[in-house]
């Protein structure tokens, strides 16, 4: 779970439903004011000196380099000389190489493992930290100080803990369990597990809070009413419960899901994507096949395919998940 | 799960995007004007931290102090850095004066950019102090560059544990070497360190046991043609895939970086924990980076990398490199005449007395104190060739993917052929 701002869906997506009410209100205004003509060019005076800023540095830093890179993807460059024509080699030689596929598999299966393993952890922990426990508000602190570090930080002490005979290995010997003690990152067959455990660990107090916060939606006298008609706490839960928190469920699995296939700085600081590429993501890959190798046109061509990607499902999931939650936000024009 | 900043995409393309005009600005102009004579020299090298960051600011007070028009911006960079910032800041408008050069193919494929200054009647009447180091610097028999160090890979050792383990002479065969691993494992010693997450520590195997099976001659013409037919490259992978089999290295190697912390493999050997090491001669400031006030230097040892049984390779040649400064086509004529300057004994004893590295200007080899880069640079002074290190020596491309075929190679992925094909498929391979 993470929070992915800057994807091209939620770009449009956080500020429309931060203005949920807004737009409603300022729709009759302009209704009541049409007659007026003073005050419509007011109105689009307004609408530009507002949006001008930030529709320049959006397209400055956002739509031009999307541009530019599905322009470099067609040619090969290694950063110094002329461009020279490529076509879609450079798109065919990522498909079909093993090691892309391989990074691309590597992405689908944090994100499997995330909807497996950390949203049903997250949801258990959540009810768990709204029930009335003694030192709840540590206990919620403690959950959540991980996603306060910073990645880099978070990749670089898992990095010192899990080296052989490291405080990992430490542990587990102290408990017996010095069976259990293997080359956390060293093994190609366990390097990609290992690091999906980093990434719970740093991510879970986000998916939390979130449903914290879903949980708080969750109106108490539904709970109470059902108590009295006899549901079963685990009725309550099923029934009641997880069908009020889906909205903030969908959303957790819309963040997560990209945050998955961006994957990059835990990775890199860790294994460098190694060994052998076994820990490789799409953008460990875009920076080991594209920039060490200064073949940019080919790192281009694969960020145009994680772009596609990325795009691809936000547009998905938005149209067909997410429609719902978002409804009136996304759906209506506004104005 | 994680993003990169924005949309990865966006970060590269960026990147690739924003050249001309972020480089415009961050080089803060540095025009000479040959009218006048004077000149505002920008300057960027990798010595971010002492001795070299003193010494290179030294080095430009100095020159500033004989030469009251040439000033410097004097700009160190972190040493990763300067893969992407070169090749932008050449892309653009306003590249450094003076940038860190480390030759081979890297230099073959920044001249294509049209920016990097031809040196050669401006060196023409001096570069021969330096020998046949100078060579690394060309590229279609033209001098781009200036060496101000010379670099040669070995085996560091540790003497202490090397005798623990009834090791009396370093070895100087492979045999000799399995022996002594051998010897070290029923001690319990790790016998070799080495930083298999970075890649290219395991390359320097697969590049000496190269240098060991193929000919002068075979190994000039690979640099040139990038085409691995002679069977010695074969052999070379088929000796790392025997040497691997002996296990001798630490325990979880390929998560072991080379130079971060303690736990990697410079670190290990400085603390003791491992007996040998094949790194550059680079290791003991690394070392003491690490390791402070470790007291290890005393019981450091180096030794060549062994001879090979039936390869056709002179046992002498050692593998190696160096750094280098390059001039961009702007500088002006000051510029050759600074690099002239570092490349003399006035900076090249420094070079050699502060431990720094190996002088690149023989000249100044005596002025070494250390006994360890004594005998490397004896060794290397006696080299009848020094191989620049593959990666460096192709083009960037087929450098990584070759660092990157080795790296697999040693976490058991692939073939002595694989490694082949990584070089000959021009670094399109791997994908």
């Amino acid at each position: 779970m993470s929070e992915a701002r800057v994807t091209a869906g939620m770009a449009d997506t956080i500020p429309a439903v931060a203005g949920d009410k807004t737009p409603g209100r300022s729709g009759r205004a302009v209704k009541a004011a049409r007659p007026v003509r003073p005050s419509g060019r007011r109105k689009r005076l307004e609408l530009v000196l507002l949006l001008t800023p930030a529709t320049l540095l959006f397209a400055g830093f956002v739509l031009a380099p999307i541009a530019l890179a599905a322009y470099y993807s067609f040619y090969n460059w290694d950063g110094y000389g002329p461009l020279t024509s490529a076509g879609l080699s450079n798109y065919t030689s990522a498909i079909t190489g093993s090691n892309f596929q391989h990074s691309v598999g590597h992405n689908l299966i944090i994100v499997g493992l995330s909807l497996v393993i950390q949203l049903p952890l997250s949801i258990g922990l959540a009810m768990l930290l709204n029930r009335n426990l003694k030192g709840r508000a540590l206990l919620r602190l403690v959950v959540f100080a991980p996603y306060v570090l910073s990645e880099a930080i978070t990749a670089v002490v898992w990095y010192q803990m899990l080296q052989p005979n490291g405080f990992v290995d430490q542990v587990l010997i102290s408990l017996g369990l010095g069976s259990q003690v293997h080359l956390w990152l060293a093994s190609p067959s366990l390097v990609l597990y290992t690091l999906f455990v980093v990434i719970t660990w740093k991510y879970i107090g986000f998916g939390i809070i979130l449903l914290l916060a879903g949980l708080q939606g969750v109106p108490s006298e539904l709970r109470e009413v059902a108590a009295l008609d006899g549901a079963s706490s685990w009725q309550v839960t099923r029934h009641i419960v997880l069908p009020l928190l889906g909205p903030t469920i969908r959303i957790w699995i819309f963040l997560s899901v990209i945050g998955s296939l961006q994957l990059f700085d835990l990775v890199w600081i860790m294994t460098g994507g190694g060994p052998a590429e076994a820990s490789n993501t799409m953008a460990t890959y875009i920076y080991n096949f594209g920039i060490q190798k200064q073949q940019y046109g080919f790192a281009s061509a694969v960020a145009v395919i994680l772009f596609i990607i990325c795009f691809a499902f936000a547009l998905a999931y938005q149209r067909f998940v997410l429609r719902r939650d978002t409804e009136g936000a996304l759906t209506r024009v506004v104005g | 799960m994680r993003r990169i900043r924005t949309i990865s995409f966006v970060a590269a393309a960026a990147a690739l995007a924003l050249t001309a005009s972020a480089c415009s600005s961050s080089s803060g102009g540095a025009k000479s004007s040959s009218s006048t004579g004077s000149a505002n020299l920008t300057w960027w090298h990798n010595g971010t931290t002492d001795p070299v960051k003193s010494l290179w600011a030294q080095a430009a007070a100095d020159y500033t102090a004989a030469h009251p028009n040439v000033k410097f911006t004097v700009d160190p960079i972190q040493n990763e850095q300067f893969k992407t910032k070169v090749p932008a800041a050449l892309a653009g408008g306003n590249p450094p004066d003076i940038f860190q050069q480390w030759g081979g193919g890297q230099l073959t494929s920044q001249i294509t950019s049209g920016k990097v200054m031809d040196l050669t009647s401006a060196v023409s009447s001096w570069i021969s102090e330096l020998g046949a180091t100078a060579a690394g610097w060309q590229a279609n028999g033209k001098q781009y560059g200036i060496p101000y160090d010379l670099h040669v890979v070995g085996f560091w050792y540790r003497k202490d544990l090397f005798s623990q383990a009834g090791i009396t002479a370093p070895p100087t065969t492979m045999d000799e070497l399995n022996a002594d691993v051998a010897k070290l494992k029923t001690h319990n010693i790790a016998p070799i360190a080495i930083g298999s997450k970075d890649g290219w520590p395991d390359a320097f195997y697969w590049d000496y046991f190269a240098v060991r099976e193929c000919s002068t001659d075979v190994l000039k013409q690979a640099s040139k043609d990038l085409k691995l037919d002679d069977p010695c490259w074969t052999k070379a992978g088929n000796d790392v895939k025997t040497f691997l089999a002996t296990n001798p290295f630490q325990t979880g190697f390929l998560g072991t970086p080379a130079q971060q912390g303690v736990g990697s493999s410079a670190g290990l050997v400085a603390s003791g924990k491992a007996a040998m090491e094949l790194q550059g001669d680079w290791e003991l400031p690394t070392m003491e980076g690490l390791l402070p006030n470790g007291n290890f230097k005393s019981q450091m040892g180096w030794f060549p990398f062994p001879a090979v049984t039936g390869g056709q390779g002179d046992p002498a040649v050692a593998l190696g490199g160096g750094d280098g400064f390059s001039c961009t086509t702007g500088a002006g004529p000051s510029c050759a005449d600074f690099l002239k300057y570092l490349a003399s004994p006035a900076v090249q004893d420094k070079i050699a007395s502060q431990g720094i590295a190996l002088p690149a200007n023989p000249a100044s080899s005596s002025k070494l104190t250390d006994p360890n880069l004594q005998t490397i640079s004896s060794y290397a002074a006696k080299a009848p060739y020094i191989q620049m290190y593959f990666d460096i020596a192709f083009p960037t491309a087929v450098g990584q993917s070759l660092d990157n075929a080795v790296a697999d190679f040693f976490a058991g992925k692939g073939t002595p052929q694989t490694i082949i094909q990584s070089v000959t498929s021009s670094g399109s391979g791997g994908k």
